[in-house]
């Protein structure tokens, strides 16, 4: 911690003018788009791309997220792209050629109920199975990987124990985009702001091109990685996808000396927190229970946020709010991400990954690049298909996923 | 902080209703004769759009009773609140309520 922020290279990308046509199109400049483009240029050879961006590169959820990756989850699919991301995050400073200060400082999920209990023993099974690590902790052990949690059985909802797995942690997002932003345009891949996709071309049920706020661009494959967005410009193409969107918010205080030495997360009394390598509090919170697009959260969620916070960490009680904001996530009926095919032919969708996202970044990428190269799915992404609704083969990751990140 | 209106007790901070979904989403007349497509459809498939949006509140902390309202998922603004009992108001006709 208080490590230095790496130095910025003189240049990170150019900033060219759309050309009129290209092999594939990435609609959404977010780390899953870059990420996405990376991996069609390094893994299939393809380098006439664009990533189109509405606004400014990765200022979407990209810029908001809390950080934290991790890759323990509960089903056999999750636990395969989650670790596999978790995998690539471990060698992708070297390969990317960028310090992106990523941090395996560990992650603590707390349980605060016999149920919580259960759920997380079951899945601390499951993650051993699929050689994901993880460890169960009693209060006591609790305390000795980080000593500011309040194990106290005096407390509304005291802290029955946690798993712990090692290996998770935080990097600082916006220098992972820019690292595949950079390495996506040496490979000559051009990224393109403020250029809003408004349409599709068709050619019956083909799309062979994009709409743009500045002018039309033809398309050999388009992928949709537009998170929280992904509906408007579905129905746009003329489909409808089973997500829906949310805002969720987080907030950071004033910086502190180091404190924290992990990440600690909650389900049950629900709040997340690590502390930057600058050393503000990074806390998230749960999603508005409504839909929405504004970029900003219920003043209530904090309150319940706050309230988490403190009992879980009394040391808090006289930190300072710096700033809040919110991004807008796309939750799915069961809490995983839609990666594969759309109705239509040439155009392939990645959405859905709600609140936890970002630490698929690497593995949605290579995914999503597989499967636009292709036209077939990838191992990573096969049970992650729009066909799921339809034949049930839901991967339910509520327990798992749910708003916790 | 959106402030709503009860079609009954009145206006009453958010924290005081529940939220539900998307509104005048019908059970299938004939469940026996969907396809699972449309079964999909019916239990996955909700709209999403980013502007007026007919949903579903119940106003749990207090009468406890569930009613409509067209809320702009933009800019949060209520456009109208009806009851189940009222027809599905046109959004933006002058006819069509308090704005
Ligand atoms: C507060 C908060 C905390 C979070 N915490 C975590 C966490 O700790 N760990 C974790 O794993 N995940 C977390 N997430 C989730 C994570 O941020 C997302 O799942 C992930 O960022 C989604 O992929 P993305 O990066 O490509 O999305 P984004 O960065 O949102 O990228 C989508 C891009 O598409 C662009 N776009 C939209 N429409 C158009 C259009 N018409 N034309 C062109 N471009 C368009 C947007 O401007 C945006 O830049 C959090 C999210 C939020 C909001
Ligand atoms: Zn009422």
């Amino acid at each position: 911690m208080a490590k230095l922020l790496p130095e910025h290279p003189a240049w990170l990308w150019r900033d060219p003018d759309p050309k009129s046509s290209y092999d594939a199109v990435v609609v959404g400049g977010g780390g899953h788009g870059l990420a996405t483009a990376y991996y069609l240029a390094k893994n299939h050879g393809m380098t006439n791309i664009a990533v189109l961006e509405k606004g400014w590169l990765a200022g979407g959820n990209m810029a908001r997220n809390t950080t934290i990756i991790r890759s323990n989850y509960l089903w056999d699919e999750s636990a395969a792209i989650y670790e596999f991301s978790l995998k690539q995050w471990e060698q992708l400073p070297a390969e990317l050629d960028y310090d992106f200060l990523f941090s395996q400082r560990g992650v603590l999920n707390l349980a605060h109920t016999l149920q919580d209990v259960r759920e997380a023993t079951r899945r601390i099974n499951a993650n051993r199975l699929n050689r994901v690590d993880a460890e169960w902790l009693e209060p006591d052990e609790v305390a000795k990987v980080c000593p500011i949690v309040n194990v106290s059985q005096d407390v509304r909802y005291p802290v029955l124990g946690a798993t712990f797995q090692p290996r998770a942690g935080i990097a600082k997002h916006d220098h992972v985009a820019w690292a595949f932003a950079r390495a996506c345009d040496a490979m000559g891949v051009d990224i393109i702001q403020n250029c809003e996709v408004t349409g599709f071309i068709k050619d019956g049920d083909r799309v062979v091109g994009v709409e743009t706020s500045r002018g039309r661009i033809n398309a050999g494959t388009v992928g949709l990685v537009a998170a929280g967005h992904s509906t408007v410009l579905a129905e746009k193409a003329g489909f409808r996808l089973p997500v829906q969107s949310h805002p969720l918010q987080a907030l950071v205080s004033e910086l502190y000396e180091p404190v924290h030495p992990t990440v600690v997360m909650s389900n049950h009394v629900h709040v997340y927190v690590s502390q930057a390598h600058k050393g503000e509090l990074v806390m998230g919170a749960g999603v508005d229970a409504y839909n929405g697009y504004g970029q900003r959260g219920s003043f209530h969620v904090i309150e319940h946020q706050m309230a988490a916070a403190l009992e879980l960490f009394p040391i808090f009680g006289r930190a300072r709010l710096l700033r809040t904001w919110g991004g807008i996530v796309d939750v799915s009926p069961d809490a995983s991400p839609v990666i594969g095919p759309t109705p239509l032919e040439n155009l392939y969708i990645n959405c859905g990954w709600g609140t936890g996202g970002f630490k698929a970044t690497p593995g949605a990428g290579w995914a999503m690049a597989h499967t636009m190269a292709t036209g077939e799915p990838h191992d990573l992404n096969r049970a992650f298909g729009l066909e799921r609704f339809v034949s049930g083969a839901l991967i339910d990751e509520h327990g798992a996923a749910a708003v916790a990140h | 902080m959106m402030l709503l209106t009860c079609p009954w007790c009145g206006p009453r901070d958010e924290t005081e209703y529940h939220y539900g979904g998307q509104a005048h989403v019908a059970y299938p007349e004939n469940p026996s004769d969907l396809s699972d497509e449309e079964w999909a459809e019916y239990l996955f498939f909700r709209d999403n759009p980013k502007g007026p949006f007919a949903e579903r509140w119940s106003h749990s902390a207090g009468c406890r009773r569930w009613f409509n309202v067209v809320r702009d998922t933009a800019t949060y603004e209520v456009l109208e609140v009806y009851t189940n009992a009222d027809p599905r108001p046109v959004v933006g006709s002058p006819a069509g309520g308090s704005r």
